[in-house]
């Protein structure tokens, strides 16, 4: 058993994108003119050892997004944690 | 010998290709824009290097929807001659004209610097003009060159002889340290089963010229002309 | 809204510029006009701290075709055409944000150079960074060199040249400095001029969105109440649209379709519409509903401030709108006509129909000027009094040579520049790694070298000669190259300038590039101030960037600086003296960063320069390396080894000298104005003859030969040992933190 963290990094709604937006033009000029406010984030997994407290995750999780993998400046997080 | 130069979005070689095969080897040459369907027969085509629509999403990934594509896989097919140079390989393989991916490098760092390469292959339209085992100097500059493949694919590249040139030290030794980007078995170009599609990630464009430090990439295009 | 005293100051305006606007305007300006002074009459814009002195700068020459006042400089190379270059500095926002701070500094300066019409060939750029044993520094290191590389090597424009250094002065607050070249035609020359009454002005590039609305962040919010979120100043690069943007400008420039043209930079389309309109002495009329956004609900004060990168604001020539639309399509490109040029001299700003600016279009393109208070620093006459006998003169110079080379700000940057795609556009005929890069112009048979150099603690000892030796060091590496030093552009990075003592170096240091540049006869063509540059120990060393720029009739005859050939004669052109005030040597071994700085005698090194072009002209020498930062040993090792960067073999020589004096102060000592060179023993006479007819000090120091360097009673050591050091060492200490 341990823990299992799924950490999701984006881009600030206020920030653009330019990956996000080219690859919706490129997907407009294929025909699907449909699409919109396609963004890329960053999908990132991450195990914990079991013995840690669910909170003691959380709080870490917190701060190895603070300091590294996302910057606040320009970046939002979120994650789920669950045991596995 | 006709070349027609294909200028995607973010294409930034394109004329650095159209300078080496005009002014220095003096071949006829067109640019193709990407959204052209006509390739204004050529009996070469060249997919330069670059950054294809900024590299977004994976390198080529984009690209290889582009509505010259469709052209240039009639005309492959047809036997014609394609060429496709650091970014113009990561496309082909993209859009699956040769098997295999291009991965970050090992460094995960772009790197822009002389490399040396072996041609093991030189009954090819592209390395009929060197000699065999011979070892070229040629620049890469690539953030993804790190050649991979199933073993199974890799299988067939070699009993096919399909791998035309591998990256090695000045004396033709392929060792690790050589190996400027974690390339698997140090392979720095393939061509198809055909024979008519050559995808590289060295620059021959870039070493045409004393000038600039080298004239070995002259073979590839002279190998090319005299196909 | 009415605007308070306290809303003036929260958009960064003094009581006193408030009653200059009432007065220019005859009437209290709106929420949307106070912004657009706001960022006009920033510093950043506006210079208002620097202006007067700035204006002292010689601008002036021969082949200046267009010095400050423009997007960049022009200067002319011959044969129809002309180089077009500038600096920038980019460092607050890499210190927020190292990646995209770095990146969007490079492209700014890029459209600086195309807006001109002319195709950028090269990136130069200079960095400074805190001790790599720091974590934060380390971070952004690796952040800039990526933003860097991953701008400049998507645009496919080479970097080719740069110089890094590291110091605790810069710990919080790096500095980021890119230089553009580019060449063009005389006849293609385009500036940010408005003309022609009811000429169409047209948007061009990335869409609009709130980001990079600085100073007056609390406005935005506050304006758009539903927007909770606080918003970015962080810009974000997009490479791909600029190579798009750049290619789409130079076909709209090459057939003619512009009247004129003018990126938007900082303060967005406010600086691009007023400056447009100022420097053609008309107006302009926009309507900002027109405007393509990326942001839903924006506002006029929004739009108006936003410093989206990758946009452009173009007037088309009467007839060429339709033809401008298609090219703009064809490159997938926002364009909307938003706008027309007046003759009333007013900026005219409407949105929805309503009219929500309209001030005259110069009185923003004139802020007020400042000459601040101004003090010497009391470290100064702490510094002139170092005593260069409190430092024992040490015995073990094999070891001193080795760290020396394995120092960050001495050691290779082939770390650095290999993430660089420093040879596409094929013109790199000097790779960097030496003293200058050259490239060359692939339609004539010329070449043009470049270099960027700075040493803030000269600046910090001596403000006056640390400005004369930045011009002078800059220009000398050029001349090293076998080029004539032909103009130079600047960017200043200072601390506070409302601070005297701050201010009293700034002014020193203008002063001192004034001269120099006068003295050398390398005009000044424009450059960038960046003020404010303070961390937690206080205002950084005092650091001017000089950019310079040099031409090669013949590109063939450019020089290198490592030795070539086995038995070739080694020279030291310049003085030997044994002095090691403000050293690198006594910094990094002695760790005191002190002493009285070098002095610099500007009529000699106006004759090495015309020296060394006229070695380089007629064949005679195999090399020339400039003596900087770690000295004579550490100039002679980079001659032996520096070549295998190119693919030469190393090779080793033998040094014997006449020499007095400390030993230390003779190999590590730093004066200024000395290059070696080295040549075959069959040129010896015509070699003495030239140098003599410029009244060069000279004398022969050594043979080329062997594979040690050896310098008698002091050096003996393998060439290939400390070539390792010095070309391992600065990803060694970025990966291990700092320890050699």
């Amino acid at each position: 058993m341990s823990w299992h963290a799924k950490v999701y990094v984006v881009l600030k709604p206020s920030v653009m994108d330019p990956q996000g937006s080219t690859v919706q033009r490129a997907l407009h000029q294929m025909g699907y003119s449909a699409i919109e406010n396609l963004r890329i984030g960053k999908f990132i997994e991450v195990n914990f050892d079991q013995a840690l407290q669910e909170q003691e995750v959380h709080k870490q999780l917190n701060e190895i997004c603070d300091k590294l993998l996302a910057n606040p400046n320009i970046e939002t997080y979120q994650f789920q944690i669950e045991r596995v | 010998m006709r070349f027609s130069i294909i200028v995607f979005p973010g294409s930034n070689c394109d004329h650095d290709c159209e300078y080496a095969i005009r002014q220095v080897l003096k071949n006829p040459v067109e640019m193709i824009w990407h959204k052209n369907t006509d390739l204004k027969n050529p009996d070469c085509v060249v997919i330069p290097g670059g950054f294809s629509y900024g590299d977004y999403l994976r390198t080529g990934a984009i690209a290889r929807f582009s509505p010259i594509m469709e052209s240039i896989f009639n005309f492959a097919n047809k036997g014609g001659l394609v060429i496709g140079i650091c970014n113009g390989f990561q496309i082909l393989c993209e859009a699956q004209f040769l098997p295999g991916v291009l991965l970050k490098n090992k460094n995960l760092r772009f790197v822009c610097r002389n490399t040396y390469v072996r041609v093991d292959e030189v009954d090819t339209p592209f390395t009929n003009q060197c000699k065999n085992s011979s070892v070229l100097s040629m620049p890469i500059a690539h953030g993804e060159g790190n050649f991979f493949i199933d073993e199974e694919g890799l299988k067939k590249l070699e009993d096919q002889h399909q791998i035309i040139m591998r990256y090695c030290n000045s004396k033709g030794q392929i060792t690790d340290e050589s190996n400027p980007n974690g390339s698997l078995k140090n392979i720095a170009g393939i061509c198809n089963q055909a024979r008519n599609i050559f995808g590289l990630m060295p620059h021959p464009e870039r070493v045409c010229e004393k000038e600039l430090g080298g004239i070995d990439g002259q073979l590839i295009w002279q190998s090319i002309s005299n196909s | 809204m009415k605007i308070t005293p306290q809303l003036i100051q929260d958009h960064g305006l003094k009581p006193d510029e408030y009653e200059r606007i009432v007065q220019i305007l005859g009437r209290e300006p709106n929420l949307t006009e106070l912004g657009v002074y706001s960022v006009m009459w920033s510093e950043h814009c506006g210079y208002k701290h620097s202006r007067a002195l700035l204006k002292k700068l010689p601008t002036q020459g021969k082949k200046v075709l267009q010095g400050p006042g423009e997007n960049a400089g022009i200067l002319d190379v011959g044969n129809g055409w002309a180089v077009v270059f500038k600096i920038e500095s980019h460092n607050h926002p890499s210190a927020v944000e190292p990646y995209q701070g770095a990146a969007t500094g490079v492209g700014g300066i890029l459209r600086d150079i195309f807006t001109m019409g002319a195709r950028p060939i090269a990136i130069l750029n200079a960095l400074r960074f805190g001790p790599l044993s720091n974590l934060k520094s380390r971070q952004l290191l690796t952040g800039v060199i990526r933003g860097i590389a991953d701008y400049g090597n998507c645009m496919g424009i080479p970097t080719v040249a740069g110089e890094v250094s590291f110091d605790d002065s810069y710990l919080d607050n790096c500095l980021v400095n890119a230089m553009c070249v580019g060449v063009i035609r005389h006849d293609k020359i385009i500036k940010g001029v408005a003309s022609g009454v009811e000429n169409s002005v047209i948007y061009i590039g990335a869409t609009t969105g709130r980001d990079g609305i600085h100073g007056a962040t609390f406005a935005s919010t506050e304006i758009s109440e539903k927007s909770q979120e606080k918003r970015s100043a962080v810009q974000v690069a997009d490479p791909f649209m600029e190579k798009l943007l750049m290619e789409a400008t130079l076909e709209l420039i090459e057939k003619n379709l512009l009247i004129g043209i003018q990126d938007m930079g900082a303060a967005g389309l406010t600086c691009s519409t007023c400056e447009m309109a100022s420097r053609g002495n008309m107006g302009i009329e926009i309507d900002v509903s027109k405007v393509p956004l990326r942001e839903l609900k924006m506002n006029p004060y929004e739009i108006l401030l936003s410093e989206s990168q990758e946009r452009m604001l173009l007037v088309a020539k009467p007839g060429c709108e339709a033809e401008i639309h298609s090219i703009l399509k064809k490159w997938d490109l926002n364009a909307a006509t938003i706008g027309k040029v007046t003759e009333t001299g007013l900026m005219v700003v409407k949105h929805e129909g309503e009219k929500v600016v309209e001030v005259p279009a110069q009185s923003l393109t004139d802020p007020p000027m400042y000459h601040p208070q101004k003090l010497e620093p009391a470290f100064l006459a702490e510094y002139r009094s170092f005593r260069e006998s409190s430092i024992p003169v040490p015995t073990n110079f094999n070891q001193i040579l080795l760290r020396l080379l394995a120092d960050p700000t001495i050691a290779s940057k082939q770390f650095i520049y290999q993430q660089y795609d420093h040879m596409v556009q094929t013109n790199t005929i000097v790779l960097p790694g030496s003293d200058a890069a050259v490239l060359r112009i692939k339609e004539t048979n010329q070449g043009l070298a470049m270099s960027v150099d700075g040493n803030g603690i000269y600046c910090l000892l001596n403000p006056y000669e640390g400005g004369k030796i930045a011009v002078a060091e800059a220009a000398r590496n050029v001349a090293c190259s076998g080029a004539v030093p032909i103009g130079l552009t600047n960017c200043l990075n200072f601390g506070n300038p409302e601070k005297p003592e701050v201010f009293y170096m700034f002014e020193k240091v203008v002063e001192g590039m004034s001269d120099a540049s006068v003295a050398l006869e390398i005009p000044i063509t424009g450059g960038n101030v960046s003020f404010y540059n303070e961390s937690q120990l206080g205002p950084i060393d005092p650091t001017p960037i000089i950019g310079v720029i040099g031409v090669l009739d013949d590109v063939s005859k450019h020089v290198t600086q490592w030795f070539k050939k086995s038995g070739d004669l080694i020279y030291l052109i310049g003085e030997v003296n044994d002095l090691i005030g403000g050293s690198r040597y006594l910094q990094v071994v002695h760790g005191k960063k002190t002493g009285i700085c070098p002095t610099i005698d500007l009529k000699n090194a106006k004759l090495l320069y015309q020296c060394l072009n006229e070695l380089a002209n007629k064949r005679l020498i195999q090399s020339a390396h400039d003596c900087s930062e770690g000295g004579l040993a550490v100039a002679i090792s980079e001659c032996c080894f520096t070549g295998i960067a190119c693919g030469k073999p190393l090779i080793g020589a033998k040094i014997n000298m006449a020499w007095h004096g400390r030993m230390d102060g003779i190999l590590f000592g730093e004066s200024q104005s000395r290059v070696l060179i080295s040549f075959s023993p069959q040129e010896k006479k015509l070699v003495d003859q030239i140098l003599s007819t410029y009244g060069m000090t000279f004398q022969q120091i050594g043979v080329v030969g062997g594979s040690q360097l050896l310098i008698e009673q002091a050096v003996q050591i393998d060439v290939e040992y400390i070539a390792e050091q010095f070309f391992s060492s600065l990803e060694h200490q970025v990966n291990s933190g700092g320890k050699a």
